[in-house]
């Protein structure tokens, strides 16, 4: 009678390795919610320390428009104005995408609509390959093809939003490709069947049927395209020609909000202003990222079929 | 005699080298509904998607055999699948409404063909929902998506986007087999209304309702067409015993 008792209550080995698993995967969790708590506690701490600790404006911050940090304007006060690298982050990452979701849906819909054969062998890999160039060759061939070809076209020095919206176009081409793919895919087969079956051609099956039903998808794909527009830095601080200057034309040199990090931040000490304000910049642009991830899981929600 | 609307004869299909149709020869009258059935896998639904060409979507089956729909030729090279399909409507096993309202769902059709008229848009749609038993419940809120409404709505709402192109022949492929019993039998009244109006065949799984709804039953078996015959000789004294066996379900 013990002996049957001890055994049951003994743990078995199943379930101690279950313990044990839980135990893994709850750990590498704890551990990622820590690491994403520092970086905002500490993104935070500083960037929000040039409104605290310096006593720079909020919204004179947002909506300034002059970027000198280590200079005092004539109220006595530091040239913080990021409104510059607000607007050309926003600038050129909209434009490229407003560019690269057009080309994203005709190849997706040749993918997998047209020619899924030769989408699946040749295009589907090469989409991939494109994913996995390092930016710094994009901003490369962005400084040797895009840059003077706009100095061509436009005239001027060739840098600028422009040039920083096309390379940027061509980065997230194929993210926004291969989302836009799955999310045909995703497409039940029998909106396509019922759709013919209505006497639809295969044009106003894609159109009215397949590229409606997907939207969301694509808007989800689109929104993806521009979070990684929007973080991106070594290729657009390579063409986009890193003046802090309000951009007043599409060709004239600008900087967005993460050129400027990547120029100043090994050129500043750490805790002065000029630091602080370029956190400040950071928080912004965490905030950003923030924003966009919200808009895309809104976007799942309320597409949700 | 009435004349044939639709003939098929020594239909043969294959799925790559797999012949899965036999040979079938079937006719039909119009108006009037035409139930076919048989077990899994013998080739009834295989059979009614080769009647307005639903197999064209895929590359590995092959159709043979002569379709005659009103004196043409449906396997014709220069047939117009576009406008044969807009002819032979189908209606699929699952209720499948576009993401759409009601509205757009049943306009469809239309609006393909290049109908913008509001007014026509308007009244089709309303008589299309009517014919098929759905407009009570619906005619409030047809701008709500169709996604929103209960299953059998979803398949009347199917019905009626498929009558709104007004085809000649309704081609329906299990339509209540996704249905429970109450939204099944409005869709099979539905279907009852329309028998003068329309020529339908219909591939069912259900004894029951094949012998309520039909004029006229096929029975289908691996491949092969058993027996064809009115549905009151088909259930009352089938001539094969291959029928007689599966109607009283005595098929393993």
């Amino acid at each position: 009678m013990d002996e049957i008792r001890e055994s049951l209550l003994k743990q078995s080995k199943a379930s101690r390795k279950d313990q044990f698993g839980r135990a893994i995967s709850f750990s590498a969790l704890a551990l990622i919610v820590i690491v994403v708590i520092s970086i905002f506690y500490f993104v935070a701490s500083k960037g929000l320390a040039t409104f605290f600790s310096d006593g720079v404006n909020l919204w004179g911050f947002l909506t300034g428009s002059e970027w000198a940090p280590s200079q005092v304007g004539d109220n006595g006060k530091p040239l913080v104005g990021a409104a510059p690298m607000i607007i050309g982050s926003f600038l050129v990452t909209l434009l490229a995408a407003l560019i690269a979701t057009p080309f994203a849906i005709g190849t997706a819909v040749f993918m997998t609509e047209i020619s899924p054969k030769r989408g699946a062998k040749i295009l589907g890999p090469v989409t991939e390959l494109l994913v996995g160039i390092p930016s710094v060759v994009y901003g490369f061939i962005g400084l040797s093809v895009i840059v003077p070809f706009m100095r061509a076209v436009f005239g001027g020095s060739g840098f600028g939003i422009l040039s920083g919206a096309m390379v940027l176009f061509v980065m997230i081409l194929p993210t926004v490709t291969s989302m836009t793919v799955d999310t045909l895919r995703a497409v039940p087969r029998h909106y396509r069947e019922s759709a013919l079956a209505l006497g639809a051609t295969r044009w106003q099956m894609i159109y009215k049927v397949i590229l409606r039903g997907a939207t969301p998808g694509i808007l989800t794909a689109s929104v993806f395209g521009m979070a990684r527009a929007f973080g991106e830095a070594l290729a657009v601080q390579m063409v986009i020609g890193n003046a802090a200057l309000m951009p007043h034309n599409l060709t004239s040199p600008a900087s967005t909000l993460t050129s400027v990090l990547t120029q100043g931040i090994g050129n500043t000490v750490m805790g002065s202003l000029e630091n602080n304000a370029l956190w400040s910049l950071a928080l912004i642009l965490l905030l950003m990222s923030l924003v966009f991830n919200l808009a895309i899981r809104a976007i799942a929600k309320k597409g949700a079929m | 005699m009435t004349e044939k609307i639709l003939t098929t004869e020594n239909v043969r299909l294959y799925y790559g080298d797999n012949e899965a149709l036999h040979g079938i020869n079937l006719d039909y009258d119009q108006y009037g509904i035409t139930a076919l059935i048989g077990p899994s896998g013998s080739g009834k639904s295989t059979y009614l998607r080769a009647l307005n060409r639903m197999h064209d979507l895929q590359d590995n089956v092959t159709v043979n055999g002569n379709f005659m729909f009103k004196g043409r030729d449906i396997y014709a090279p220069d047939t117009d699948t576009v406008a044969l399909r807009k002819e032979i409507g189908m209606v699929f096993q699952q209720p499948n409404p576009f993401p759409f309202s009601i509205y757009d769902n049943v306009a469809f059709g239309l609006r393909i063909s290049g109908e913008k008229n509001k007014s026509v848009l308007d009244e089709k749609v309303e008589t299309s929902l009517k014919q098929a038993a759905v407009w009570d419940e619906v005619k409030d809120d047809l701008h709500k998506s169709a996604l929103s409404l209960s299953g059998g709505q979803q398949q009347r709402v199917s019905i009626a986007r498929a009558l709104a192109t007004a085809p000649e022949i309704l081609l329906l492929d299990e339509p209540t087999a996704a249905l429970d019993p109450v939204s099944s039998h409005k869709v099979e009244n539905t279907l009852m209304a329309l028998r003068d109006q329309y020529t339908m065949i219909i591939v069912t799984h259900s004894m029951s309702q094949a012998s309520r709804l039909s004029d006229r039953t096929a029975f289908f078996m691996s491949g092969d067409l058993i027996e064809v015959d009115s549905t009151k000789q088909m259930f009352l004294n089938p001539t094969e015993q291959k029928t007689q066996d599966y109607i009283s379900g005595r098929f393993g």
